[in-house]
């Protein structure tokens, strides 16, 4: 019971770190290139939970100056995920327009292929 | 002047960034090459003179960002080994631009130029953003604009495999930059604070009692930072990366690139964990020596059988990390500054024979070492200038390659360990395999068909690789430039461990 309670406590943290490690886990074992960039995507989302977890208080409401309100989320940990959303989108673009571009130069998007069709290490 | 005095730190990123957005707008080569070099010029001044400043006060420039005190707000944090970094980071981009405009021409369509030059800027802003910052999330913002106009800049190669380079890059890159993040999270959270000082000052007491989180964010961010680094294992989309990518930016990348990781690298490893974490709880010294060694002879012998000399020279590079890395995990005086010395004088160097080859390349289209045979009558100059660089790369008496691991090996005598002193010594034998080969076959061999049809570098060219040349000479023997400032750097990052 005392487990349970533990790991459930602790839920989105066991969330994260699935996440984490199945994205990963994609980038390694998949050829295809689209399916790599989804496992990256999935890598880099998962510290976007990281992040926020602990940065938010159930109840608690943006920092503003108003008597009602005397709970706050710590605002900081938002806007820095706000900035690594954009970086992961930019990144993701660029990934998807290289892949693009892959196909127009090899005919295929499979790692396998390409490395053994051309004979290139 | 003094208007602009106290806005050094963010004039140094502002200037490259906004000449990337001038050199979007632009539709021609030539605007776009422009606009890259004034920038770089202009970061070469406002290094030097932030370089004067702090080396005049002894204390480190500090601009806080929108007028927001640290370390609530955003601090950029200027002080020797920073500024030494931006001076050459910008004065090794001002060198590749001065080289670029007839080899970008002949390898980037007319199109396409300008888009260069602004993903160069883009990269220089990001690179130099990455040293000035005082802030843990602004340097992973950092990392990722000059990661991301990487990535481009390697896509732009004329082989199709620039860019599956690419690719893999941007896989391998974005999981660094991603590690990096993870770090920074767990600091964040065992801190409260993103500003560099202040989290050193808070985790001094932390690491006492509440050690699990910090030991994490250290491997987290060790890990996330060496494979932007190309620490040994963690190195294998480099060779790629620097074999098909336009040889501008190849030579801007293999002089800069790197060594702003590993200036990331020295500032956590020594001005943000307590080294008694680094080095006493967790072994990561011994860890970064296998890794180094490992670096200094595996991937120096994958350049002995390499036969595309630009891959050859990317393997090098690993290898010459290896050496870099080796100075940081013995962490004394002596081999701290050959580290920090030798990031600059590896720049200078790596900085030429990739120039070098790049005019090759601009002759006769190929560098392959088959290729190469005889270029070296044909293209007397550009491949002298090659020969004294690769001197360098050896460590010859008398270049600035035997500065840097003199300062090595001196410091692996204090830390007791001589097989190690063995080891770089016997090291550096097998550049003399590698460069030897290139030399053999420029020197020694009857012209290929390809290398018999070239003539010499254009002026152009030459003048940017001569520079380079002669600096590795001048800094091989007049050392105050280098070694003395990488010295006081050195024991600037060790009083903190006092």
């Amino acid at each position: 019971m005392v487990l349970l309670g533990e790991l459930l406590s602790h839920y989105n943290y066991i969330v994260t770190i699935f996440l984490m490690v199945a994205g990963l886990y994609v980038v390694v074992a998949r050829g295809n290139m689209i399916k790599k960039l989804v496992g990256l995507s999935l890598f880099q989302t998962s510290v976007y939970l990281l992040y926020l977890t602990p940065a938010k208080i159930v109840g608690g409401t943006a920092p503003i100056l108003d008597p009602d309100y005397t709970v706050y989320s710590n605002p900081l940990p938002h806007v820095l995920i706000l900035t690594a959303i954009v970086v992961g989108v930019a990144t993701l673009a660029l990934g998807l327009a290289l892949v693009v571009r892959i196909r127009e130069a090899y005919g295929t998007i499979e790692e396998d292929e390409i490395f053994s069709g051309n004979g290139n290490k | 002047m003094t208007a602009i005095g106290a806005h050094l730190p963010i004039l140094v990123v502002l200037v490259p960034l906004i000449g990337a957005l001038l050199a979007a707008l632009c539709r021609r080569g030539w605007q776009g090459l422009s606009i890259a070099a004034i920038a770089c010029a202009a970061d070469v001044l406002f290094g030097i003179w932030m370089l004067q400043e702090v080396r005049a006060t002894g204390q480190p420039l500090s601009y806080v960002m929108g007028g927001w005190a640290a370390p609530w707000g955003i601090e950029y944090r200027v002080d020797v080994l920073n500024a030494f970094i931006v001076v050459f980071v910008s004065a090794i981009g001002a060198v590749a631009m001065s080289f670029a405009g007839p080899s970008v021409t002949s390898e980037i369509d007319e199109d396409r130029q300008a888009w260069f030059y602004s993903m160069f800027l883009l990269c220089l802003a990001g690179l130099l953003g990455i040293a000035v910052t005082g802030d843990a999330f602004n340097i992973f913002v950092f990392l990722e604009i000059s990661s991301l106009a990487t990535y481009v800049l390697i896509a732009m190669g004329r082989d199709r495999r620039a860019l599956l380079a690419a690719y893999q890059y941007l896989i391998v890159g974005t999981i660094g930059a991603t590690f990096y993040v993870i770090g920074i999270g767990l600091l964040y959270l065992a801190t409260g604070t993103l500003n560099l000082a202040d989290m050193a000052s808070r985790l001094g007491p932390v690491v006492a009692e509440d050690v699990r989180p910090v030991m994490a964010a250290l491997a987290f961010v060790t890990v996330g930072i060496s494979l932007k680094l190309a620490l040994f294992p963690l190195h294998s989309w480099l060779p790629n990366a620097y074999a098909y990518a336009p040889s501008v930016a190849t030579a801007f990348l293999a002089g800069t690139a790197t060594k702003v990781a590993i200036y990331l690298l020295l500032r956590f490893f020594f001005a943000v964990f307590d080294p008694s974490l680094d080095f006493v709880s967790l072994p990561v010294d011994d860890i970064l020596i296998i890794a180094s060694v490992a670096a200094m002879f595996l991937a120096s012998f994958s350049a002995v059988f390499e036969t595309n000399a630009k891959r050859m020279l990317a393997y090098s590079s690993v290898g010459q990390v290896g050496y870099i890395t080796l100075g940081i995990a013995l962490a004394n005086q002596d081999a701290l500054t050959g580290a920090i010395v030798h990031l600059f004088n590896h720049a200078i160097m790596k900085t030429a024979l990739f120039l070098a080859l790049g005019a090759i390349f601009y002759r006769i289209g190929s560098v392959r070492i088959a290729d190469l045979a005889g270029i070296g009558k044909k293209m007397p100059l550009t491949f002298a200038a090659f020969v004294i660089a690769g001197l360098g790369i050896i460590g010859v008496p008398g270049t600035a390659g035997f500065i840097s691991k003199w300062y090595l090996a001196i410091g692996a005598l204090e830390s007791g360990n001589w097989l190690l002193v063995f080891l770089i010594v016997v090291s550096s034998a097998i550049a003399v395999a590698y460069i030897g080969r290139v030399i053999e076959a420029a020197w020694l061999r009857e012209p290929s068909e390809l290398a018999a049809k070239a003539t010499e570098a254009p002026a152009a060219m030459l003048v940017p690789i001569w520079i380079l040349a002669i600096a590795t000479v001048y800094f091989g023997i007049d050392t105050r430039a280098s070694a003395d400032i990488a010295a006081e750097a050195a024991r600037m990052l060790l009083r903190v461990v006092q």
